[in-house]
């Protein structure tokens, strides 16, 4: 119970300092914080379309959240979930207009598989790099990101670039209607699809052998090394799985919002999922509020832009506030007295470059 | 045993660096006497290129040294870059810029010692926090409007600039570029042959051991992670004052990340890094030089991407054999 109480307070707190700092931020550049962040509010829920929006942003946020926090619990970082996004995106758009005369469900599920195997096929690559060469998945990821972008560029550009009178961008052509993803009672479908992962996520993770050997390679790749897991192998299933999760996102945005890729498309995803994953206390079920949050900041900001007159890059600073609080359990250690914490209960990566997998 | 092991292949590695030291030289050479032209502008084109990878890695092996992971390199030289612009467009004057680029650099070095050092944070996220905070500043203080006021000229050295391909290359630089060298050599020397080098590699090694002598390991962590946001901010620094002249929202492209693999490919030493700087640079210069003249004819978007491919197959090739320092990304907890 109250471990319960405490992994709420960390989350909270976090979202309550976060907030008050950048509302300093606000008020020393001039603008004024409580009609910024009432703004914000106004454009995040202030009415049914603007709650739709929410959920809208939330869903490829949860879903690179739980990508996140699925490679975390084997103690990787995986932050090339932009990059595995970006080519989920894009294979789910060719899916979406070269398969064609094929029934609207079955198009819909197609699309969203090409996205998905195009995300893990990447994401294990890069697991692929980390498990048997030993390079460091932060600095890869990156890499990967950067050629993800560059390689979607120059498909889009040449390729598979819209050829229909008029278009002077460098675009893919519309996907077909019968693989939009629908609204289900108001919800957005790509909502409910990124929900259902985040329970299926829990699951494997729970309930699973798969699940209890990747927490097990997270806890530590000797111990898992001894008692006779493969840590190699499975270090690279982590990260096919986190980034089918990605690919997966970037698919549900196709086909739920976009409906066709277009290059600089959610550029600085990736670190938004490492902020959910740690707001969500790499938990599935922390990430939905977590993604529901930041989603409802990115939908405000437009909002806040317009009716405020504040850039909307101030929630990249608070995103980062939220961040480092979310990290620093020393901070609330000495803010809440008699806060102690448990073993386990902190968090650490896999530290160094791991040459020694 | 094992040193002797060690000391067989170092001597390998030698011959080897060596021999195609000597193979380069005379490729350069070669191409000189076909086209002197050419020559030097790719040669000067690779160093200007390296210049912020090799300023990079030095700050990233200042830290890892040290047993610090700073993956935030590419954050600091963003505002080191971002505020370097702006002053120098407030005041007009680029030394000042240079110098407030250097602070920012040095800033950010403390709010990242701050989180990793004294709150003993997970060094991989402190990074990730430093990177997105930078990239929030810049993106919400963005000046909209404000017109460039130069940038930092190439000098000429008396009598050194005549000389034949050295010359021109070396001696008619701009002032980032020719400190950088200066720097690489001091960092060298400094790290193994005096006081603060040799307790930057002990802590770095084996901080309990450091400890018991009396260094206090936190300590010597905490001001290498500022000395190391010095070249983060020169490197930053050199990236709007003298390569571009303006600043642009995300112009570090990656360079903090590259250079870290700069660093491991030179065995994370600064003369190693700096030779692995200049391969780099190398080959971006000749690719672009390639493209220029019309020899290849790749899409701009795969040669765009070359820096990251080679960053990606030097990490997978070379991390295994390269051993980094022992206490790399560990708090140091007293007991």
């Amino acid at each position: 119970m109250i471990a319960t109480i405490r992994s709420f307070i960390i989350p909270v707190g976090s979202v309550i300092f976060a907030s008050l700092i950048g509302g300093i931020v606000l008020f020393l550049s001039g603008s004024d914080p409580i009609e910024a962040y009432a703004a914000l509010l106004k454009g995040a829920f202030g009415s049914m379309t603007s709650i739709t929006r929410t959920l809208v942003k939330a869903t490829p946020l949860m879903m690179n959240g739980l990508a996140v926090a699925f490679a975390f619990k084997a103690g990787l970082f995986n932050i090339g979930t932009q990059g595995q996004f970006i080519f989920g995106a894009f294979a789910a758009s060719v899916a979406g207009f070269f398969i064609q005369g094929v029934p609207p469900v079955f198009h819909i599920f197609l699309a969203l598989i090409a996205g998905g195997i195009a995300g893990g096929v990447y994401g294990a690559f890069q697991g692929a790099l980390k498990a048997y060469s030993g390079a460091h998945e932060v600095i890869t990821g990156i890499m990967c990101n950067y050629i993800a972008i560059n390689i979607t560029d120059y498909l889009v550009n040449h390729p598979f670039r819209d050829t229909s009178p008029g278009n002077i961008v460098a675009r893919t052509p519309l996907i077909l209607e019968t693989s939009y993803l629908p609204d289900i009672e108001g919800i957005p479908g790509g909502f409910l699809i990124s929900l259902l992962s985040a329970v299926l996520v829990w699951w494997v993770l729970k309930h699973m052998v798969l699940g209890f050997e990747i927490n097990t390679v997270g806890a530590g790749p000797d111990a898992a090394r001894y008692s006779g897991m493969r840590v190699q192998r499975i270090l690279l299933i982590t990260m096919l799985i986190s980034g089918t999760l990605a690919g997966l996102g970037g698919a549900l945005e196709i086909q739920g919002v976009e409906h066709r890729f277009q290059p600089g498309f959610h550029t600085g995803l990736g670190f938004e999922g490492i902020t959910i994953a740690l707001l969500g206390r790499v938990h599935p079920f922390g990430i939905i509020p977590a993604s529901v949050l930041i989603g409802a900041m990115k939908a405000g900001a437009n909002m806040m832009q317009f009716s405020a007159g504040v850039e909307s890059e101030i929630i990249d600073i608070i995103q980062a506030l939220l961040l480092f609080f979310v990290t620093a359990e020393v901070f609330f250690k000495k803010m809440i007295p008699g806060m102690r914490w448990q073993k386990g209960e902190k968090l650490s990566l896999r530290a160094g470059w791991g040459g020694k997998v | 045993m094992i040193t002797a092991s060690k000391a067989k292949t170092d001597s390998k590695d030698r011959i080897f660096f060596f021999l195609s030291g000597i193979l380069l030289l005379s490729i350069i050479l070669y191409s000189y006497w076909i086209s002197p032209l050419v020559t030097v502008a790719i040669l000067t084109s690779s160093l200007r290129q390296s210049t912020p990878l090799a300023l990079g890695a030095l700050c990233g092996l200042i830290c890892e040294r040290s047993g610090v992971m700073n993956i935030g390199i590419e954050g600091q030289m963003l505002l080191a870059a971002f505020f370097g612009f702006l002053v120098n467009v407030w005041t007009g004057s680029l030394l000042l810029g240079v110098i407030s680029g250097i602070a920012a650099g040095m800033l950010a070095g403390i709010i990242f010692a701050l989180m990793t050092v004294s709150m003993k944070m997970d060094q991989i996220i402190c990074g990730t926090i430093v990177n997105l905070l930078a990239a929030g500043l810049t993106g919400y203080f963005y000046p909209t409007g404000i017109n460039a006021t130069g940038k930092l000229k190439a000098y000429s050295f008396p009598f050194l600039s005549e000389l034949p391909l050295v010359g021109p290359v070396l001696f008619r630089v701009s002032p980032i570029v020719f400190s950088t060298i200066i720097l690489v050599f001091l960092v060298h020397f400094l790290l193994f042959f005096t006081q603060w080098g040799l307790r930057t590699r002990a802590v770095g090694e084996y901080p309990r051991a450091a400890d018991t002598m009396g260094i206090n390991a936190n300590i010597v962590r905490f001001y290498n992670i500022i000395i190391g946001g010095f070249f983060a901010g020169l490197a930053g620094a050199f990236l709007s004052l003298e390569a571009v002249g303006v600043f642009e929202r995300g112009m570090t492209n990656g360079r903090g990340f590259i250079a870290l693999a700069v660093m491991i490919f030179g065995k994370w030493t600064p003369i190693g890094a700096w030779g692995a700087a200049l391969l780099f640079g190398l080959a971006l210069a000749v690719q672009t030089q390639l493209q220029f003249d019309q020899v290849l004819s790749i899409p701009h978007q795969f040669t765009g991407m070359l820096p990251y491919l080679i960053t990606i197959i030097v990490l997978a090739i070379f991390i295994k054999r390269n051993r980094p320092p022992g206490s790399l990304g560990v708090p140091y907890e007293k007991k």
